[in-house]
């Protein structure tokens, strides 16, 4: 009977073990159910098909209210592979015009992980993208024949004007990365690449609205989930207005035909870029629908580089178009006066020579300004890095703080994706190079000319040149005028104002106009309208001098300043001269007077790109 | 005799345990309105449809309750008097099961009637139970007085074993190890639980765990050497209750413990096989010369756990690498967590893991659940039928079965434990161990925890064997137990 009670003492082992299970099935229970979200999310990927509806891409319209970028129609051939019953391969090739080795092609690319790295057999995918029209309507007909299969409807970007390919970029289906990055992307979305439609991605591309759907777990749609009460509608992408003149940029890339450069057109008052030329360009239309791929890796490999953006990345030396900011400087820090006289013999002569041209000796600043002195600007330079009582590393410093608030060393921001900052050095910088202190204004003389370290993109030259028509201020250039429904960015309703007086500002301007009127820029003279100008002939160490060319008009209420720069050309006269003035007027007047056609004709034939140096494969 | 008859008949209502009654009928009903939700399509018609699942369990239920209407209404010594020949007919049909049923899916355990499907191997649970209750209550049967009356008993355990496994239902089959609990309550040594027990662990933990590397060897091999370490050292302290030898084996693990991890931080490297093996044979030696001779069956046996334990653990390795099949890895793998095959064997785990962790704290509601509605989950009706429970009532919902199944299951130890006669109480430990294994296993593999084996839930389950099987084997009992009244007149 002991032992029996012993025995029956067993229960509690029994009866402990049951409850030890239960309570480590409660435990599992609770962070299954309560602890982990990830099953609720799984739940709803596995029962809920979310058809995206995606929303009609923005518009883009130019100054003028131009069509410029429009949507059209895409299809594209879908399945989800599980889906995908029997069915007779030979119609599906007649249907959409492929040979059966073509189509076998398609479908081993649809399941190569590597190109494709979300196959997945339950989900959709894309075998075919960008079908015809008349291949969709035969598609649609016969669609009941191939059970998996459907048609998804997409807009691609269509384009009113082989032109602006650097300003308005294009879409790409997106990479893996943006997938990662941004939530709203799924694989095969279109993303805008390059241009506005990379910048203002989010104002474009809308919001994308989805049905939700349910599905059984054999992926069979058993209609919509709650009547369609969870469903959200596609709200489409926002237009865009553009600040550029499609005409102006039209033309702009035609002057630049066969020449490697760019033109920037600026509205002083409102920082708005009129023309923003990159040569050489190409179509927009190449990059879109079933060629893009092609045609991206064929400018890609494109020697003369047309995907570059020499208007905004291209960092060259100014050359003389950087003059009138060593004016203002010397100016404003009291180094010399409107009166002020520096001798010119061919050149500056100080132990070190840099030549110069011939005109009268000694001279002012104005009339340095008209005949490009160079000797001028040396000395001022001089006068100001070595005065006496100061330190030519805290006098650096100074020079180089200016030109950073008047632009130039620093991305200007401009509203399109890639920028060049050029290149302003700093004392440090020469302290480096130097390997100490000891270096003086005649070591970096250069500099004041716009030569030597110093570089600038066309883009911070125009904005000079739209500061002075200012007078003395400006606005952070940008491409894109407005949103729809909504403002643009603060930053570009900002003044900016160098710390320089107005009145130095009149000084330069009138240096400018005079340079019109009497000297280097007479070509850039216009019948009525009282042009300023300054040219640049900027020394390379790539062979033919670059020509430069900024100037703006009319004199006293400007509408235009512009910055033209052409590689290997020679004198900034001879095409940076003629091709801005030809910009401005056609900007001003909306043609071309019949006593300039001859220029207009001279420049559109004309072909630089042979002295680049660059070969065409 | 006839008034006699009537008399008890009127007792058994009377003296019957209601209590269980009633957790069994919540259960069955909770049962049919879950199949009724987890077969419902969106445009089904009424629940009480005979030719749906949920109609067709609800007249199972109603045959059910006759059936255990009966079995009160019969004398209970029935079922003592011709326990053997219960016992010898369903092993009869349970051979004929073999040759005469078709082929479904690979296993031939259904005979099929007509429109009506039997598994005879459901209703073998009760009858192995009968026999088993009549072999221990035999005169002056006990467990442990002839080697040979274990025999005995694992022979009517494994015959029906044997007879299922050729049926290929191996999860039916499986079921009946669980009596191990009824050899363990009628006196087999508490060893034999706890080597089986221990077993289970190691493998677990060596199996799954082969990640990070220690001392040369995967992290689930040495947690298996320390867990044998410190089994070893509670033995030698409360089994053999030699405190002297504990001290210094446990002064030697510490001591040698404490120098490999200086020697590991110096950058000097010890196999950690190597290292235990030394250090459990020393520890084995000095037990063997140190202890005491009036408790040597004690120490031998602390001695041989650890020696068989190490042994054990060598040959883990090698049995699931070499012996079994690959697809008996996949499941086993699947279970523990170790791989996610989730298109092959890991699809069901998966997906009701899925259905069940989206239930959240109160569940979706009834007939919201989706992942069930919509067929994410195989077998939803029948082993998977905690899926809709979980889904749709969440985790109050689940935690209220699981606690029903214990509230049941503690009750039935309770009834057992009141039986005057050895009958009654093995019979009682038999439903109970039946009733354990069902809900460990079932429940266990629907919220990943088990290996996939396919087993009802008790009283769940869509299916009328299955639940006809319980019924019975729940109603003897109730019926057993109701006669204890009876027996005092």
């Amino acid at each position: 009977m002991t032992k029996d009670y012993k025995l029956a003492k067993r229960r509690y082992v029994i009866g402990g073990f049951i409850c030890l299970i239960v309570f480590i099935y409660i435990c599992r229970l609770f962070s299954l159910q309560v602890g982990d979200d990830k099953y609720k999310e799984n739940a709803e990927s596995n029962a809920f098909l979310r058809r995206v509806i995606y929303p009609a891409r923005g518009l883009i319209y130019d100054r003028e209210d131009r069509l410029v970028v429009f949507n059209q129609p895409a299809y594209d051939v879908m399945l989800i592979p599980k889906d995908v019953g029997e069915f007779d391969t030979t119609t599906l090739c007649t249907v959409l015009n492929l040979t059966k080795s073509q189509l076998l092609e398609k479908w081993a690319e649809m399941k190569n992980p590597r190109k494709n790295p979300g196959y997945s057999a339950y989900t959709p995918q894309k075998l075919i993208s960008h079908l015809s029209p008349e291949d969709y309507g035969r598609l649609q007909e016969k669609l009941y024949l191939f059970p998996g299969f459907f048609i998804q409807t997409r807009t691609i970007r269509q384009y009113n004007y082989a032109a602006a390919a650097n300003v308005l970029g294009n879409i790409r289906e997106v990479s893996a990365k943006d997938v990662e990055r941004d939530r709203y992307y799924r694989s095969g979305d279109y993303t805008g690449d390059l241009g506005v439609e990379k910048s203002y991605e989010h104002h474009l591309r809308g919001i994308k609205g989805v049905e939700i759907l349910m599905k059984d777990a054999y992926g069979r749609i058993k209609g919509k989930y709650e009547n369609g009460i969870h469903d959200i509608s596609p709200l489409s992408g926002r237009n865009l207005k553009l600040s550029i003149d499609m005409e102006l940029q039209a033309y702009g890339e035609q002057l630049m035909r066969n020449k490697i450069g760019a033109i920037v057109a600026i509205e002083p008052k409102t920082g708005e870029i009129l023309a923003l030329v990159s040569s050489p360009s190409y179509d927009p239309s190449l990059l879109i629908g079933k060629e893009r791929g092609k045609n991206y890796s064929t400018l890609v490999k494109d020697p003369f580089k047309p995907l570059y953006d020499r208007a905004l990345q291209g960092a060259y030396p100014p050359g003389s178009t950087f003059k009138p900011t060593q004016g203002l400087i010397f100016l404003q820090e009291g180094i010399i006066t409107t009166s002020t006289q520096y001798p010119c013999y061919h050149g500056y002569i100080n132990k070190i020579r840099v030549g110069c041209h011939g005109h009268g000796s000694p001279i002012a600043l104005k009339p340095a300004l008209q005949t490009s002195c160079n000797a001028y600007f040396c000395w001022g330079f001089k006068n100001m890095i070595d005065k006496r009582g100061t330190r030519a590393y805290d006098q650096f410093e100074k020079w180089k703080n200016y030109l950073v608030e008047m632009g130039y060393g620093y991305r200007l921001g401009v509203d399109l994706p890639s920028e060049s900052r050029g290149f302003i050095p700093n004392s440090e910088f020469y302290s480096k190079s130097f390997r100490g202190p000891r270096w003086s204004a005649n070591s970096i003389i250069s500099v004041s000319i716009g030569q030597g370290e110093v570089l600038a993109t066309p883009l911070q030259i125009a904005n000079l040149c739209a500061t002075i028509a200012n007078r003395g201020y400006f606005y952070t250039p940008h491409v894109v005028k407005s949103v729809q429904d909504t403002v643009i960015d603060e930053k570009y309703r900002t003044k900016h104002a160098p710390h320089i007086n107005k009145e130095y500002y009149d000084d330069i301007a009138e240096g400018m106009r005079m340079a019109v009127l009497g000297g280097t820029c007479r070509g850039a003279a216009l019948p009525g309208i009282e042009v300023c100008g300054k040219t640049g002939t900027a020394q390379n160490p790539h062979g033919k001098d670059h020509s430069a060319f900024m100037g703006f008009a009319p004199y006293s209420d400007p509408k235009i300043a512009i910055a033209v720069y052409v590689e290997n050309a020679g004198f900034g006269a001879t095409f940076g001269v003629p091709i801005g003035s030809l910009m401005m007027e056609k900007y001003l007047t909306g043609d071309i007077s019949p006593a300039r056609k001859g220029i207009e004709e001279r420049m559109l034939n004309s072909n630089t790109i042979i002295s680049s140096g660059v070969k065409k494969h | 005799m006839a008034s006699k008859n009537t008399e008890a008949n009127v007792s058994v209502f009377r003296s019957i345990d209601w209590f269980t009654i009633f957790i069994y009928l919540l259960l069955v009903s909770a049962g049919a309105v879950s199949i009724y939700a987890a077969s419902y399509d969106f445009d089904n018609a009424s629940i009480f449809d005979f030719s749906e699942f949920s109609g067709k369990q609800f007249l199972w239920i109603g045959l059910s309750l006759i059936i255990g209407c009966v079995i009160l209404l019969l004398d209970y010594r029935i079922y003592e008097t011709y326990a053997y020949p219960i016992y010898g007919v369903v092993i009869l049909i349970l051979i004929a099961t073999i040759f005469l049923a078709p082929d479904i899916k690979g296993s031939r355990s259904w005979l099929v009637f007509g429109p009506v499907s039997l598994q005879p191997a459901e209703f073998g649970k009760f009858a192995t139970a009968l026999a088993l209750a009549k072999l221990f209550n035999s005169y002056n049967f006990s467990l442990n007085a002839k080697i040979s009356n274990y025999f005995r008993a694992l022979i009517l355990i494994f015959l029906p074993i044997c007879l299922i496994l050729l049926q290929r239902e191996t999860g039916s089959a499986l079921v009946y190890f669980s009596l191990i609990f009824v050899l363990y309550r009628e006196g087999m040594s508490g060893l034999v639980l706890f080597s089986v027990v221990c077993a289970i662990v190691y493998f677990v933990v060596a199996v799954k765990f082969s990640e990070p590397i220690i001392l040369g060897i995967p992290v689930g091999e040495f947690s298996v050497f320390l867990i044998i370490i410190l089994i070893f050292s509670l033995m030698l302290i409360f089994y053999c209750r030699d405190f002297i030898i504990a001290r210094n084996v446990i002064l030697g693990f510490v001591g040698s413990g404490i120098l490999v991890t200086i020697l590991s931080l110096c950058g000097v490297t010890i196999n950690g096989t190597i290292y235990f093996c030394v250090i459990l044979s020393l520890a084995v030696g000095y037990t063997l010369i140190g202890m005491f001779h009036h408790r040597i069956e004690k120490f031998l046996i602390t001695i041989c756990f650890a020696v068989v334990s190490v042994l054990f653990l060598f040959s883990v390795n090698y049995v699931f690498g070499n012996i079994l099949e690959p697809h008996q890895q996949t499941r086993i793998k699947v279970a523990l967590g170790i791989e996610e095959d989730l298109r092959g064997a890991g699809y069901n785990v998966n997906q009701s893991k899925i259905a069940i962790g989206s239930g959240g704290l109160t569940g979706k509601g009834f007939l919201n659940g989706t992942q069930t509605k919509l067929k994410y989950v195989p077998e939803q009706h029948t082993d998977f039928i905690f899926c809709t429970i979980g889904e749709e009532e969440g985790f109050i919902g689940s935690i209220t079965v699981l606690a029903l199944f214990t509230a049941l299951i503690l009750r039935l130890i309770y009834i057992a434990e009141r039986q005057r006669t050895s009958f009654g109480r093995v019979y009682a430990y038999c439903v109970v161990s039946c009733l354990i294994f069902h809900l460990c296993i079932n429940i266990g593999m629907v919220i990943g925890l088990c290996p996939v084996i396919g087993i009802p839930l008790p009283f769940f389950s869509y299916g009328g064997s299955a639940l006809w099987g319980f019924t019975i084997f729940l109603f003897i009992l109730l019926r057993i137990d109701a006669s204890r009244k009876e027996r005092r007149d």
